[in-house]
């Protein structure tokens, strides 16, 4: 097993990686999905610097692990969602932009050191640097640099514009382990500004009916991001306890908000029907909502795009946003990595693993703990099909969660 | 077609009636008469039939979308509805086919009609020489329509547009929208054919048009007995009759020939010439209300052996030979051309009886099977089953599955012939359903509200240590179970055939179901009929589910 502690001395930036760093591309979301691959690459002969243990993704240099799934003594961190940081290891690295919200995320005690994006650490001779996934605030892809081979780890991330986040970084890489969530051709996200006019005229079309308009999200990210999308002249923006208290890391972390009131204990009839209340979808289940007289309830996910989905949710409104790639936004993004081999992980793996074989890449699914590879069926948790799929054991381990009021 | 494509999405996301027929009135208040004529043709579940193959339109939205077709069937597994999967698959600008056609995108505007799509399109496709050009015109409508149109398109292409709207509620839109009472909308709407914008403008018309000679009356349906039957008062007030198990039908005989229509009134006189022929003799202005069943040498053949006849245009003399049809009669609703179905029963019941005596072969009892020298008869009475106390009744229904009969209707002496589901007046008493557990054993991803959710299952009985396929069911659980099970079917899948899993058997539930047949187009050598799941028996482990043995210990009706 992994040797106790983590010098607290390894954490000092190594200095910044230049040739990391690669300016953001613009990412058009193209219909036709052109994708060209030589059809020629071999199976790579790259080391396995990185691979999958009991506790989860494992650099046996390093001995570090990426989001593992068990208490291990050193964690790196993509993002503070429940499926990627578990609470109880000894120290935590994430990026810089995000550690505030780790912290909210797992409580107090273990330390977390952070790095800024490009900034790069040596950990027993392997070069670890961190680069944004414009997933959510402080959401990073981890870079792995040994003996001139480099891994990327790309936790979950977004190409589309979010102003809570930074944007995400198109890195390069021999090995890149992707996400693939929404990782089949029907998921083709619209552009944000057009949902943002959706969301507003259906709040402004509620507040003409007198009825409070209700945006189910998921607490950490979409509910921020939600906030700075629409226009907060319409009306007053309310949270949900479990919102607000990633709102106030979000502001600690010099994230700028719209002004944002939560629910006052005891209140009644809050924001007279003319609110935007903006809480985590397991309120739709309970009495939360009675709060607000007579409500349109909508849904704010990528799963919104299946007319399956939207019908069991039984929202009166779906709104396909989603803090994940859509699946153009994948390929593309694969592509650009100009890696050779793919691992895949998370959602649709087996599809889009065989997708990138027929066009000549060695890729492969990375088994997780997760078996999420569909829409989250009637679960309360929409947003985050991996969220659903997390062990019990994780989320009881995970503190403090987002469905508590 | 966004026209159409709104209402559509209106009545498929509502389930208050009030809200469908707002829904309804406004579409039939602004639509053009000829798209009208098209939605009311789709809305009353009229027929349709598939332009193109499925084969080919997964074949082109995969070419159109530039990814392999496993892919495409991975997203219809997922997905769970072909027409949205293949909308959502096609890029939303798409490039024109080729250039031998470039006339087709200049011509004509980008908005296109119901009608047109339905129509000119659906023709165009079924003359159209070769796959080439049916995928041209394919291509054609899809840069017309945005990817909601195409979902509506994809269905009206694969003839699958159902739409969960009632007749009565269409009926109560239009009547709003032409000014008329909602009874007569209903009237005027039955065995109308509404194809052109003529037709519909006829039917808005708001004075009374006269009715076509040969259109059938509202079928009055019974409601199923939930109580004790003796809450429904004194023996004596009702009308007790076997419930038969064959097809609901009017014989519609007036000036100008005989009409046959069943309960979805869709005409079907020729699939039944031997009832024409019979009913021919009848006098002009007779209507009659009754059930087609198969009979041979007095003896019901079951309505496994029926179906062969339902839904043919053509009988050759052999399907005749082995399935002789005849109809029960069992309501006089016009008699020398006026309506009866204001009286009582008993009234109408005593001048059907005087009809058949003349006219028919008089009361079929089926505890009487027994060959006739003269031959069968085809038009036969729906006998009244005598009875002094509720407690005889009892014993006619435990005595009903033996002879191949689904139970007793009991009708009011005293009721008219009312319309729709008026409650109260006749009920049927069917007989208890047989049960059986069985292990779920594949399941399969459901559609519309359970779409993306596996809830179509099949369920296996036990034969010499394997599970032997032997019903499929679709619903009794509820929406929570349904969520529940889709979790263990993913968590135990052994294969992935498509959207089918065959799963571990690990799932006991308890099946309800009207009969059993043999049937040699079963694995099983067995059918059920209307398999449905009574509830999950989350106590019994699948080891301990029913046997193949069992299921047919419980055959009780050779054919
Ligand atoms: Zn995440
Ligand atoms: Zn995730």
């Amino acid at each position: 097993m992994a040797r106790q502690g983590w010098p607290a001395s390894l954490f000092r930036a190594a200095g910044t990686l230049r040739e990391s760093v690669f300016p953001p591309r613009p990412c058009p979301t193209a219909p036709g999905l052109q994708y060209r691959f030589s059809k020629k690459a071999r199976r790579s002969q790259v080391a396995d610097l990185l691979e999958v243990t009991e506790a989860g993704l494992y650099c046996a240099a390093g001995d570090f692990y990426i989001d593992p799934w068990r208490r291990v003594p050193r964690a790196i961190i993509t993002h503070a969602h429940a499926d990627h940081a578990r609470s109880g290891c000894d120290r935590y690295l994430c990026a810089a932009p995000g550690k505030l919200i780790l912290r909210t995320r797992i409580g107090g005690g273990s330390p977390i050191d952070a790095l800024r994006y490009g900034e790069s650490l040596l950990i027993n001779g392997v070069r670890v640097s961190l680069a944004s996934a414009g997933h959510v605030l402080g959401s990073a892809q981890v870079r792995v640099e040994h003996k001139g081979i480099v891994w990327v780890v790309s936790g979950d991330y977004k190409t589309a514009p979010d102003p809570t986040c930074h944007p995400f970084e198109q890195l390069e890489a021999d090995v890149f382990v992707t996400e693939s969530t929404f990782g089949l051709p029907i998921y083709r996200w619209p552009h944000p500004d057009g949902i943002a006019a959706e969301i507003n005229q259906w709040w402004r079309a509620n507040q003409a009916a007198g009825r409070t308009s209700v945006l189910l999200a998921y607490a950490l990210g979409k509910a921020q991001r939600l906030a700075a999308m629409v226009d907060p002249s319409i009306g007053p923006i309310v949270a949900h306890g479990a919102v607000m208290k990633l709102v106030r890391a979000y502001r600690d972390s010099g994230v700028r908000l719209p002004s944002i009131d939560g629910v006052p204990p005891g209140a009644r009839k809050v924001g007279n029907g003319r609110a935007l209340v903006i809480a985590p979808p397991s309120v739709a289940a309970g009495r939360w909502l009675r709060l607000f007289g007579e409500v349109s309830v909508g849904v704010a996910s990528g799963w919104m795009t299946l007319r399956g989905v939207r019908r069991r949710r039984g929202c009166d409104q779906g709104f396909i946003v989603s803090d994940h790639a859509d699946f153009p936004a994948l390929l593309q993004v694969i592509e650009a990595t100009r890696a050779k081999r793919v691992l895949v992980t998370h959602g649709a793996t087996a599809a889009l693993a065989r997708l990138l074989c027929e066009r000549g890449l060695d890729a492969a699914v990375l088994p997780t703990h997760f078996t999420g590879e569909g829409p989250p069926d009637a679960s309360p948790e929409v947003e985050e099909a991996e969220e659903n799929a997390a062990t019990s054991d994780a989320k009881s381990a995970a503190g403090p969660s987002d469905a508590a009021p | 077609m966004k026209r159409f494509t709104d209402l559509y999405w209106q009545l498929d996301a509502t389930s208050s009636t009030t809200e469908k027929v707002a829904a309804l009135e406004a579409y039939f208040s602004q639509a053009p008469a000829e798209d009208a004529a098209s939605a009311l043709h789709l809305l009353c579940g009229g027929k349709q039939s598939r332009a193109v193959s499925l084969a080919h339109l997964r074949q082109w939205a995969a070419e159109a979308a530039g990814i392999p077709l496993w892919l495409l069937e991975e997203c219809y597994a997922q997905v769970g509805d072909l027409a949205e999967t293949l909308a959502l698959l096609l890029p939303d600008r798409l490039s024109p086919s080729s250039e031998t056609e470039p006339a087709d995108t200049s011509s004509s505007p980008q908005a296109i009609g119901l009608a047109e799509c339905v129509r000119t399109t659906v023709e165009r496709l079924r003359q159209a020489k070769d796959e080439h050009a049916k995928r041209e015109i394919v291509v054609g409508v899809w840069q017309k329509l945005e990817t909601r149109e195409r979902i509506v398109w994809h269905k009206l292409l694969t003839g699958g547009c159902r739409i969960g709207v009632s007749r009565t509620l269409v009926a109560r839109a239009l009547a709003e929208v032409a000014g008329v009472e909602p009874a007569v909308m209903a009237h005027r709407l039955i065995g109308a054919s509404i194809a052109t914008a003529a037709d519909y403008e006829a039917l808005l018309h708001p004075d009374a048009l006269a009715t076509p000679s040969q259109r059938p009356y509202p079928f009055f349906l019974a409601a199923p007995l939930e109580t004790e039957p003796a809450a429904l008062g004194p023996v004596a007030d009702w009308l007790a009759e076997w419930k038969w198990d064959g097809m609901r039908a009017q014989l519609v005989c007036r000036g100008d020939g005989v009409a046959i229509w069943t309960r979805g009134e869709e005409l079907v006189s020729e699939a039944f010439p031997e009832l024409l022929a019979a009913a021919s003799h009848l006098p002009a202005g007779t209507v009659l209300d009754g059930e087609i069943l198969a009979i041979r040498d007095r003896q019901l053949l079951g309505f496994t052996t029926l179906s062969r006849r339902i839904g043919r245009r053509q009988v050759g003399k052999k399907l005749r030979a082995e399935v002789p049809c005849a109809f029960v009669a069992y309501d006089l609703l016009e008699a020398e051309g006026s309506d009866l179905r204001g009286l009582p029963l008993e009234a109408r019941r005593a001048r059907l009886e005087l009809l058949l005596e003349t006219h028919g072969a008089g009361p079929f009892d089926p505890t009487q099977a027994a060959p006739t020298a003269a031959g069968d008869h085809v038009l036969w009475l729906s006998p009244a089953l005598p009875a002094t106390s509720w407690e005889e009744l009892v014993g006619w229904r435990q005595g009903a599955r033996k002879l191949g009969v689904e139970g007793l209707l009991l009708k009011r002496k005293e009721g008219s012939y009312g319309t729709g589901r008026t409650r109260g007046e006749w009920w049927k008493w069917k007989v208890e359903p047989l049960e059986i557990d069985a292990v779920l054993i594949y399941a399969q991803a459901g559609h519309g509200r359970r779409a993306g959710l596996h809830s179509d299952y099949t369920f296996g009985l036990w034969h010499d240590g394997q599970l032997v396929t032997v019903a499929k069911a679709y619903s009794g659980l509820t929406d929570a179970e349904i969520v529940e099970v889709d979790r263990i079917v993913r968590a135990t899948t052994l294969e992935k055939h498509g959207p089918v899993r065959i799963v571990q058997p690990t799932l006991v539930m308890q099946l309800a179901f009207e009969g059993v047949n043999r049937s040699t187009r079963h694995k099983a050598g067995i059918a059920v009929r209307f398999p449905r799941i009574l509830r999950w028996r989350r106590d019994k482990p699948p080891a301990e589910a029913g046997t193949l043995a069992d299921l047919q210990a419980l055959i009780d009706q050779p054919s």
